[in-house]
């Protein structure tokens, strides 16, 4: 693998002058997007977690790890991933029944595998990169668009995992799997009929899901989301507390470390999953539109790398780990703002938390592989 | 398409448009965040800006301070201590059982607590209000507290201030005490003044004063975090402290009443007669106020309920005596008044007296009688009933009624007692109207000696004395002499008892020192070490009031039916400064136990230089 690796660094130009940040696999528009996005997390953090420099330091620490996955991953050549996606995917639906078995956890979900009791890791969080690869390694070898039987093929290698890390369960991280598997069918030209049946399946779903697999907590959240107001004291509280937070932010914003919401505490789980509400109400909609345009430009230019890249697989995995990215964005802030239900996904790169760190930062590692390792 | 052949160009291309319409989606949505955002933060800012500093700002009330007690020289007899109490506010509770159990293992929680606390929760309170488990923790206490405080949710340790008796049992019944407000109370006190106040004054003085001593609630404009922690002040609007009050009691001269009793049960009240202030005012047996303060427990309410000698009455206000002989110095003015009689008119006293048309014997104390030359001087040295009767038969209950009255028999004539009951002066309307009889002349026989219906309190038999000592010249009692340093405002006065010829004044003050002075006086023994001049009369009067249906053990059944001792005295007799009027139940000897009592009090009280001057209201 070493030899492969120099060979492709020293014979890889053939046209051009290959740029240092090239022989690095680093995409510098990218790079320093990051590190923007990090550097407003931190801040951020400073003010949300009450002042508490120490945990300013430790999300200092997983951002230092992150960009170092991500460094190191964007080394390896994408053919890498395209030969290990399906034994990853084995493992991880191997690793995903066993938390189901023996998992280790806490307030009734068990998210956890304790390895000989060594560390803990989350097998549903490497999932999330690992079913959008396995999608794109099992399309890329499919006649694209992919047809009817292709189709149920991929719904299979979706959903198991899907289920079962709902089963969990934990609502939030299934629905992110699913999604980042969804989006490889997308960008492989997923028939538009299919689309829109798919949509209707899920409104036909949609029931049964509520009466048969769904958990009183689950249910709950919805129903709160439905009518916050309805237990203002108990599980509305926090989104209460998060548009109170928000709206009195006005347009200016209370200014930093200002907010009487965040920092007089009435805001929950302020430094993590409401993290935004913070940032909305300190920085007013100045801040959070200049944020959302941040995450656009991220976004937009994580599907100009993924569009750029070598083959169908390398495109499709990059394609779909970025909108991947986006549905983090928007799932947070839509359920933070009081438009969708609360399903636990921290704000991409802002919210304190190393797991969601390192997760997204190999995902950008991924992509700047695809993206550095194309033949121009 | 029909040959399944992958081409790479289709397959970008697919790509590519959908990476635009990804990206246009994208755009869309953030489009939506941003709307909701402009939502949020433009159209409805109003409405979470006020939200938000709803929860931010909160206005607190502030209880004032409430007011000192001091007695007249100054010495503190009701205060504030610092004391930090255990609170919990339930509604933050996750698990009570929990909670408590932690709590105990940390710094102990007696029965009583326990059960003080449970029976809180169970009444009325506001939400969220916190409830006190333990009270004056030490600083070994709060510190396991505060160590321990994130497993002890809802669970404060607050400071307040705490009223406290310093004198204990001998001031009980006189300043009373403050405890839990109640539901009740709630209801009829003013919400806004009592916002911030826990406690107030149940009894005596504490609640008759209680306007003026609690003073009137502050306010607080603070910031407060999620968990109601104040974390700073943004404005306030401080309280103002209850009024201080000097009163015109003793407590030397309290204590040394209080102590005279030595356990038995009556009262004793004293009464400057120049100013009607009262000196001094025991209730025995008595309690301390203390227990109150905090929630008394159950055990210890109920045992100070049920106890035989009811601590917890205040006989110096509430307890109603039939005065007995103690009358015959107001009475036998009356007959001179009445013209009825003159100092020199005797009379023969056989020891019996007959009415006409009546076959009962009215009997003397004295069964051999007073001798065949009584006159009223002698009448009142040597208590002769016989006079009495005699004397009672001429003036009538039409003249006897509206002459005592004016000495305050009766009625409630104490300026700022509480609770005071007003006795009974009997007339023929009342007799009519109370018992359905027209007024016999027996009833005024009886009325003659004290005894029969009329009913005195010690406070009224003191207040009598007390004016009589002044010729007349009345001054209500009073508690208070000082509110804040100024006198307490003049009060309107009952009309001053007028008689025809003020040298009968004299003449009674003579029979009444010859009462100590003479050989016969029925209060002879109280002339031993005697330095001053001292005007009094002794009386007993017949307990009547045991229900056949109550059951006492014998011994103390025959202890109980025992007659009460009174005495009245005033002292010196040419310018009295102290007037005292003392009953001790079931004490039999008014000269050898109601008026040693008395003189223990006058003795200390003229034996002081400062008798005369005034204390400063400061």
């Amino acid at each position: 693998m070493a030899g492969d690796f120099s060979r492709q660094l020293g014979t890889g130009d053939m046209g051009r002058r290959k740029s240092w940040w090239n022989r690095l696999h680093i995409d510098p528009t990218m790079f320093f997007l990051l590190v923007l996005l990090a550097s407003i997390g931190l801040f951020v953090l400073y003010s949300a977690s009450g002042q508490n420099w120490n945990m300013v330091y430790r999300q200092a620490t997983y951002f230092g790890l992150g960009f170092f996955i991500m460094f190191v991953i964007a080394q390896f050549h994408p053919r890498w991933f395209q030969m290990a996606a399906p034994w990853m995917y084995g493992a991880g639906v191997v690793a995903l029944l066993l938390v189901l078995l023996i998992g280790v956890g806490a307030k009734g979900a068990q998210r956890w595998l304790s390895v000989f009791g060594l560390f803990r890791f989350q097998p549903s969080e490497i999932m999330k990169l690992v079913v959008p690869m396995t999608m794109a390694w099992f399309l890329a070898s499919k006649l694209l668009p992919p047809r009817f039987k292709v189709i149920v093929a991929s719904m299979a290698i979706i959903f198991l995992p899907t289920l079962m890390v709902m089963k969990q369960p934990d609502l939030g991280t299934s629905l992110l799997i699913a999604a980042s598997g969804l989006f490889v069918l997308l960008f492989a030209g997923l028939n538009w009929r299919w689309i829109a049946l798919a949509l209707a399946t899920v409104l036909a779903v949609a029931p049964i899901m509520w009466y048969g697999v769904m958990h009183d907590y689950q249910k709950q959240r919805v129903l709160t989301f439905l009518d916050p107001e309805s237990d203002p004291l108990g599980s509305g509280w926090n989104i209460i507390q998060s548009k109170t937070a928000i709206g009195s932010g006005g347009v200016e914003g209370k200014g930093y470390m200002q907010g009487t919401q965040s920092q007089l505490e009435f805001l929950p789980e302020r430094h993590t999953d409401f993290i935004i509400a913070v940032f909305a109400e300190e920085q007013g909609l100045i801040g959070v539109i200049m944020l959302l345009l941040l995450y656009l430009v991220i976004i937009w230019r994580g599907i100009y790398m993924a569009s750029r890249a070598r083959d169908t697989f390398d495109r499709l995995v990059g394609g779909a780990l970025v909108v991947t990215f986006f549905i983090y964005v928007f799932v947070n802030i839509g359920m933070v703002s009081g438009i969708l239900p609360v399903v636990g996904v921290p704000l991409p790169l802002i919210s304190y938390g190393g797991t969601s760190i390192v997760t997204l930062m190999a995902a950008f590692g991924v992509l700047m592989s695809v993206y550095t390792h194309r033949q121009v | 398409m029909s040959f399944a052949l992958k081409d790479g160009r289709i397959e970008k291309d697919i790509f590519a448009r959908r990476a635009v319409l990804a990206s246009v989606f994208v755009f869309i949505l953030v489009c939506v965040l941003a709307a909701r955002m402009i939502y949020l933060q433009v159209v409805q800012y109003d409405v979470h800006a006020s939200k938000s500093e709803n929860n931010r700002v909160q206005l607190k009330p502030v209880p004032p301070t409430r007011g000192l007690i001091f007695d007249r020289n100054g010495v503190l007899l009701a205060e504030n201590l610092p004391s930090h109490s255990l609170t919990i506010v339930p509604e933050r509770v996750d698990d009570m059982g929990y909670t408590l159990a932690l709590i105990d293992t940390l710094i102990g929680l007696t029965q009583e607590e326990r059960a003080r606390f449970e029976q809180r929760v169970t009444q009325w309170r506001k939400p969220y209000e916190s409830l006190a488990l333990k009270y004056r923790l030490t600083e070994e206490e709060i510190a396991k507290i505060m160590v321990n405080s994130q497993f002890l949710k809802g669970v404060q340790v607050e400071a307040e201030l705490v009223r406290h008796y310093p004198q204990g049992e001998i001031l009980a019944h006189v300043l009373g005490y403050v405890g839990q407000i109640n539901e009740r109370e709630k209801q009829r006190l003013d919400a806004r003044r009592y916002k911030a106040t826990r406690r107030i004054g149940k009894i005596g003085i504490e609640r008759y004063y209680e306007d003026l001593l609690h003073g009137d609630v502050g306010y607080q404009k603070v910031e407060t975090n999620a968990q109601g922690r104040v974390l700073k002040v943004l404005e306030k609007q401080n309280p103002v402290p209850g009024r201080n009050l000097m009163l015109n009691l003793d407590v030397e001269l309290q204590k040394i009443g209080f102590e005279a009793f030595n356990g038995r049960r009556g009262s004793l009240v004293a009464i400057d007669p120049k100013t009607g202030g009262i000196l001094a005012m025991v209730s025995s047996p008595s309690f301390d106020p203390n227990w109150f303060v905090l929630g008394i427990s159950h055990e210890r309410y109920n045992g100070l309920r049920d106890s035989l000698d009811v601590p917890l009455f205040d006989r110096a206000t509430r307890g109603q005596y039939p005065p007995g002989s103690t009358m015959k110095p107001f009475i036998g003015l009356a007959f001179l008044e009445a013209g009825v009689t003159n100092w020199s008119e005797t009379i023969k006293d056989p020891g019996w007296y007959m009415l006409e048309n009546d076959e009962r014997v009215y009997r003397d104390w004295k069964r051999t009688g007073h001798g065949d030359a009584i006159d009223l001087e002698h009448a009142i040295i040597q208590s002769c009933d016989t006079y009495f009767y005699e004397m009672s038969v001429r003036t009538g209950i039409d003249f006897l009624e509206p002459f005592l009255s004016q000495f305050g028999f009766g009625q409630n004539m104490a300026l700022d007692v509480g609770n005071a009951l007003p006795g009974l002066l009997p007339n023929r309307q009342w007799k009519r109207q109370n018992r359905g009889r027209s007024w016999y002349a027996g009833d005024t026989l009886n009325m003659g000696l004290g005894q029969g219906f009329m009913l005195v309190t010690p406070l009224q038999l003191a207040t009598a004395t007390s004016v009589y000592a002044a010729r007349g010249k009345w001054q209500r009692a009073k508690l208070v002499q000082y509110i804040d340093g100024e006198k307490l405002a003049e009060e309107t006065r009952p009309a001053d008892v007028e008689i025809k010829n003020p040298k009968d004044w004299d003449r009674m003050n003579h029979a009444m020192e010859e009462v100590i002075t003479h050989y016969l006086g029925t209060a002879k023994s109280l002339r031993r070490g005697l330095k001053y001049t001292l005007a009094a009369k002794t009386g007993t009067a017949q307990v009547v009031g045991i229900k056949q249906n109550e059951t006492y053990d014998s011994e103390a059944l025959a202890e109980r039916q025992r007659d009460h001792a009174l005495f009245m005295a005033f002292a010196p007799v040419d310018d009295p400064k102290i007037a005292v009027a003392v009953v001790v139940e079931n004490g039999e000897s008014a000269g050898g136990v109601a008026g040693p009592i008395a003189r223990k009090v006058m003795d200390h009280y003229l034996s002081k230089s400062n008798v005369s001057e005034v204390a400063d209201g400061r």
